[in-house]
């Protein structure tokens, strides 16, 4: 599908999506209360049929106060793409899994749990992935700092 | 005369459970495989639930070489990232290279020409026969057949040698960068690439009736371990593990970069998803990749190596740029946050081995350890990769 279809159409799904700029592909803001649902039809429509999660992850915008999900979808039957981006207050992110519309989504949210601390709302096994349990802290937050970090030479 | 039963092991057992009125019974229990572990090919630690031999659950613990390289990717410059990209899968150093590169190409509006990307194809294609031959090598090992060990070894030291000519590594290769190549090709590389192709062809024969030919293996093979296409879909599995499954995913065909698209190449698929059709579509693999290189290796257009000169430290206009490519383990993809700067925002790199990993907790359940061993091989997986 072309991307202008392909926004159109997600748009007659959730008429609160707007377009992302500055993205490279198709690409949508949603709101954080549409996801479970409209990941779900983002699947199952026929004329989009986005079967593969290809990759989840976060950008920490720290000056914003917001972190901002990433879910790039893959259509292996008609081939197209679309990122779908949900903003959520860097103080309280928390947003409701996907696990159940792709499994790989399981895996995936444990580590954006891991590396921003975004809480998953129904997640069926919510712990750290790459850190041990007991790490304080998330990595890539741009704040973070703990006392083996090294400062960059200025 | 009253009849004769025969009974069998799991009936004896049995019967001695009841012996001592039922105080013993079979129980479930957790063993570690790894960290350090043979089969598990790097520092991969899967807590496994078994009941006797049989696997019932399988709960891969991660993070054991973690270091962090998209924290550091937010402190270097797009040409110094590179460096690290090669450090994630080792044996698709130039495939993950090329995804860097192609990102910043692609952002920043640089042009490359046609010399760059054929000789780029070439090695990533070179890499991508030296990476099977070191998996079906260690597949052999790890189903109890030491020689394709050797064999794969002795037959991957001819890529390498190729390689170290003109990239000057032999390992953790660092060779395409944002607008070119580091080096121009060794004068010698054409000749001792096709020299390597009429080596090559009649001893990949020998692999076939080494491994592929022989019953045992092929009886540990299949049936085990089936991944459907709709659960490796799912899974966001990619590369020759999904292509096994039967779904013709592969973005040197549907994303065509480089000068695949000039080439022409098949894309092995499999029926069942099985290990016998992972194993199948790899030997399958190197093949296709013998003859892409066939094409491209006397037709390296003329032209600059390097198109910006290297001390250019490059700038990425705003935005999120995305590129991927199709390394031997499926698709490796950069996500590149730009503010504009001559450093990223924030840089993602999606590995496939992390999405493959977990296939291995649908297709284990069930079988047993000894078929465990050949699932987790028949993925292929490379560690550094999944921790990163």
């Amino acid at each position: 599908m072309e991307a202008n279809e392909l926004i159109s159409t997600v748009q007659s799904l959730e008429p609160a999506a707007t377009l992302r700029d500055k993205v490279d592909r198709p690409a949508m803001s949603v709101p954080k209360e549409s996801v479970p649902a409209l990941m779900r039809r983002l699947r199952d429509e026929p004329a989009l049929s986005f079967d593969m999660l290809c990759a989840h992850t976060a950008i920490d915008w720290h000056n914003e106060n917001r972190i901002e999900l990433v879910y790039q979808l893959y259509s292996t039957k008609h081939r197209h793409y679309l990122a779908v981006f949900v903003s959520l207050l860097r103080d309280m992110p928390v947003v409701t899994s996907v696990s159940d519309v792709w499994r790989i989504a399981e895996w995936q949210e444990r580590e954006v749990y891991d590396m921003f601390g975004v809480l998953y709302r129904s997640h069926p096994d919510l712990r750290r992935i790459l850190l041990d349990d007991d790490w304080k802290g998330f990595p890539l937050r741009k704040d973070y700092k703990d006392e083996f970090m090294l400062e960059a030479p200025k | 005369m009253s009849a004769i039963t025969v009974t069998s092991l799991d009936e004896r057992i049995r019967r001695s459970i009841g012996a001592d009125g039922g105080a013993s019974t079979t129980q479930e229990y957790f063993v570690n495989m790894g960290p350090q572990h043979p089969s598990t090919h790097g520092v991969l630690r899967l807590v496994l639930k078994l009941d006797g031999e049989n696997v019932r659950e399988v709960i891969p613990v991660l993070g054991y070489i973690h270091r962090g390289v998209e924290k550091m990717g937010e402190h270097l410059s797009y040409r110094q990232f590179v460096h690290l990209t090669d450090r994630l899968d080792y044996l698709s150093a130039l495939a993950n290279n090329w995804a860097v590169a192609k990102a910043v190409e692609k952002a920043a509006n640089i042009e490359t020409n046609e010399r760059i990307e054929t000789i780029r194809t070439i090695v990533a294609e070179l890499q991508r026969i030296a990476s099977h031959q070191l998996w079906w090598g260690v597949f052999g090992m790890d189903l109890g057949a030491f020689t394709p060990f050797l064999y794969g070894f002795r037959d991957r030291e001819k890529i390498s040698d190729i390689l170290e000519e003109t990239i000057g590594a032999r390992l953790t290769m660092n060779y395409i960068q944002p607008g070119g190549v580091m080096f121009d090709i060794h004068p010698d590389f054409q000749r001792k690439v096709k020299e390597f192709l009429t080596y090559f062809r009649p001893k990949l024969e020998e692999y076939e009736t080494l491994l592929t030919q022989n019953v045992i293996v092929q009886e540990r093979m299949r049936g085990v371990g089936v991944l459907t296409a709709e659960k490796a879909v799912s899974m966001g599995a990619t590369g020759p593990v999904l292509r096994a499954s039967g779904v013709a995913h592969d973005l040197r065909r549907s994303e065509p970069y480089g000068v695949y698209a000039k080439a022409a190449f098949d894309v092995p698929v499999g029926r069942n998803g099985d290990c016998w059709d992972r194993y199948w579509v790899r030997i399958e693999e190197i093949r296709q990749s013998m003859r892409i290189i066939e094409q491209l290796i006397d037709n390296i257009p003329e032209g600059k190596h390097l198109v910006v000169k290297p001390a250019v430290r490059t700038k990425v206009p705003e935005g999120i740029h995305y590129s991927q490519v199709e390394t031997a383990r499926g698709i490796f993809g950069v996500m590149l946050v730009s503010d504009g700067k001559d450093v990223p925002y924030r840089i993602h790199v999606r590995t496939p081995n992390f999405n493959n990993l977990w296939t291995v907790t649908e297709t284990a359940p069930g079988w047993r350890v000894a078929d465990l061993v050949t699932i987790i091989s028949s993925l292929d997986i490379v560690v550094p990769d999944i921790d990163r």
